[in-house]
């Protein structure tokens, strides 16, 4: 079965843990608070729920396999006899001399800047509010948690106009700066860092004499690596997937990132001399989530953990 | 340069907490002070801007002239605002407690240890949240479809015609669904970290006194997580006010259903880059502002009161 549930995943509890060696050893085993005996009844309840998770992405695999007329001759959820995967990635890769390689790359750009930005000034505000007491300390809570109640809309529309005069709209700048900013990430990294960093620790470092700026690069910043990757990847996702910014910062399909491009492509079907083109629409998306999904499945073992040293308070 | 710009600490402000008490020092601000730079350039100074603007009036003759509150009256007597308000709200009061429960109870049952498989559990039902409100729009939205979508291929399956999922009535319906199925492992997940720090040591308490299942629950897991359930019901209702994304694109499937005023954001938005209504644009968001900031005020307050 999993890892999760090996010693050190719940906290405070000071006896050993029995192991998954020692308890296949055992041939029946013990069912203990800590390892209660399986339920096939809830398992197939919570098994709904995973249905209704997994099926739009099985439908989504599905449907990438098939040509256009695949898709209106068959059934949603089966394959179609022609299996055109390949064909349709190359045409989603190729078609309008390969304007989807540039909204990807225009997206990993936005992803590298704007979510490795602002998961860095989250590592060190976060690290600042859980390890220093500094004047107006409290001011800059209030005003960041207050702010993320202010909806999209009334953000847009005045960094649109602002950003206009700066002559920033319809570059990439006018995507990334607003997404350096992540307050969920600040939050998280403040927890964090104040449950991964012992004060002792510091003030060790301190004694030292050892600089502030020195002592968070060499000796706190590799205790917060688990909160760094979990926050890094939910503002990977954040960029990853922002619609709403770019629609109104750009005008120029070639600084579209995919998410702009995919909603172009399935409305050409609706606009006059318009070419559907929903096979493409479809396999799009699939290689659209294809890599976030892969981070987090490969990372989870470090974000699992940020994450719940995170939820402590 | 760290103790250069320290500074002498006058006694008994120091706030009680956890740590030994810290000394105010001016440091703070080096680490602290890029987040706000930029925070001040993309949150404070649209806001700033956004209150300016909506107390003026673009007009033909003139240019900008101040007509004070005069847009925020207009705001309160528009009826296309108040229709797209109560829609979010409809919305917001349904579609938010049937995420927050379904992702509470899988997150009480993973937790539990009683499954089968549970990190495959944990990290597919999380996993619609890597996929962008673009993408899963684009696909509910075929899949609502009769042309090749599913609810199609029953209707021809079955000789039947089931409602359409696009058609006014059930639009509102299919769009909670969608937001459902995104966010749902989310806040499962946030429940599942806060369930994962609980003590160990009150459940074999419980045990014990021979506590049941349902007991353990109530007593024990549900008062330890009150604070995950308040922050995942705030961003909810933060969410369900903002509305955009799921109805802007589905709007080019279901063109009849979905209006250009259908939730405030895309009032405000097609009041702003179709209608060059910048200002009028500008009140209508601050408007929404300040209901969300009330109304997620009053659930963290509420939520804070039943701890005590």
């Amino acid at each position: 079965m999993s890892t999760s549930t090996t010693p050190g995943a719940r906290k405070g509890s000071g006896r050993p843990l029995i192991t998954l060696s020692s308890a296949r050893r055992h041939p029946r085993r013990h069912h203990t608070v800590e390892r209660p005996r399986r339920s096939p009844l809830l398992t197939a309840l919570t098994g709904l729920v995973l249905i209704y998770s997994l099926v739009p992405l099985l439908w989504l695999f599905i449907n990438s396999t098939k040509t256009q007329e695949g898709l209106f001759g068959s059934f949603g959820l089966w394959f179609h006899s022609d299996f055109a995967l390949w064909d349709n990635v190359v045409d989603t890769l190729t078609y309008n001399d390969g304007i989807f390689v540039r909204w990807l790359l225009n997206t990993v750009l936005y992803v590298v800047l704007g979510a490795g930005g602002a998961t860095f000034l989250a590592v060190l505000g976060g690290y600042a509010l859980a390890l220093f007491n500094f004047p107006g300390k409290r001011a800059v809570f209030a005003i960041v948690i207050g702010a993320v109640a202010v909806p999209g809309t009334a953000l847009a529309v005045p960094t649109f106009l602002m950003f206009s005069e700066m002559g920033l709209t319809n570059t990439p700048w006018a995507v990334i700066i607003p997404t350096l900013i992540s307050p969920f990430g600040l939050y998280l990294m403040w927890v964090y860092s104040s449950e991964a960093i012992p004060t002792e620790l510091l003030e060790a470092a301190r004694v030292d004499g050892a600089g502030e700026f020195s002592t968070f690069f060499r000796v706190s910043l590799p205790l917060l690596g688990p909160g760094i990757v979990t926050v890094l990847l939910f503002t990977m996702v954040q960029s990853w997937n922002n619609y709403f910014l770019p629609l109104i910062m750009l005008r120029d399909s070639s600084w579209y990132p995919l998410t702009l491009g995919l909603n172009a492509w399935n409305s050409q079907a609706s606009t006059v001399g318009g070419e559907a083109i929903f096979n493409l629409v479809i396999t799009g998306s699939l290689l659209t989530i294809v890599p976030l999904i892969t981070a987090f499945l490969l990372l989870q073992r470090y974000w699992r953990s940020g994450l719940t040293a995170g939820s402590v308070k | 340069m760290a103790t250069a710009s320290a500074i002498a600490e006058p006694p008994g402000t120091t706030t009680p907490g956890r740590r030994p008490p810290k000394k105010r020092r001016w440091i703070g601000w080096g680490f602290m002070g890029p987040f706000m730079v930029v925070f001040a350039l993309v949150f404070l100074a649209p806001i700033a801007y956004s209150i300016y603007l909506s107390l003026f009036r673009e007009q033909m003759i003139g240019g900008n002239t101040f007509v004070g509150l005069e847009n925020y009256q207009n705001a309160f007597s528009d009826s296309q605002f108040w229709s797209a308000l109560g829609r979010v709200s409809i919305f917001l009061a349904v579609q938010v407690p049937i995420m927050l429960f379904i992702a509470l109870l899988v997150a009480l049952a993973i937790d539990s240890g009683r499954l089968y498989g549970k990190s495959f559990f944990r990290i597919s039902i999380f996993l619609p949240y890597a996929v962008p409100a673009v993408v899963a729009t684009l696909m509910w939205g075929f899949m609502y479809g009769t042309r090749f979508g599913l609810v199609g291929n029953i209707n021809d399956a079955f000789g039947i015609s089931l409602p359409n999922p696009l058609s006014p009535e059930l639009i509102l319906a299919s769009i909670a669904n969608i937001v459902t199925w995104e966010f749902v492992g989310y806040n499962m997940l946030i429940f599942y970290a806060a369930l994962r720090v609980i003590d160990p040591s009150l459940y074999e308490a419980a045990e014990i006194d021979g506590a049941s299942q349902r007991r353990v629950i109530t007593a024990i897991k549900l008062p330890a997580i009150r604070g995950a359930l308040v922050i995942a019901t705030i961003f909810s209702i933060i969410g369900s006010f903002q509305l955009f994304n799921e109805p802007s694109i589905l709007q080019n499937l279901a063109p009849n259903a979905i209006t250009t005023y259908f939730t405030p954001n895309m009032y405000a938005f097609s009041l702003s880059f179709s209608g060059q209504q910048h200002n009028y644009a500008a009140t209508v968001a601050i408007v929404m502002g300040l209901i969300t900031m009330v109304i997620a005020y009053a659930v963290q307050l509420r939520g804070m009161r039943k701890a005590a």
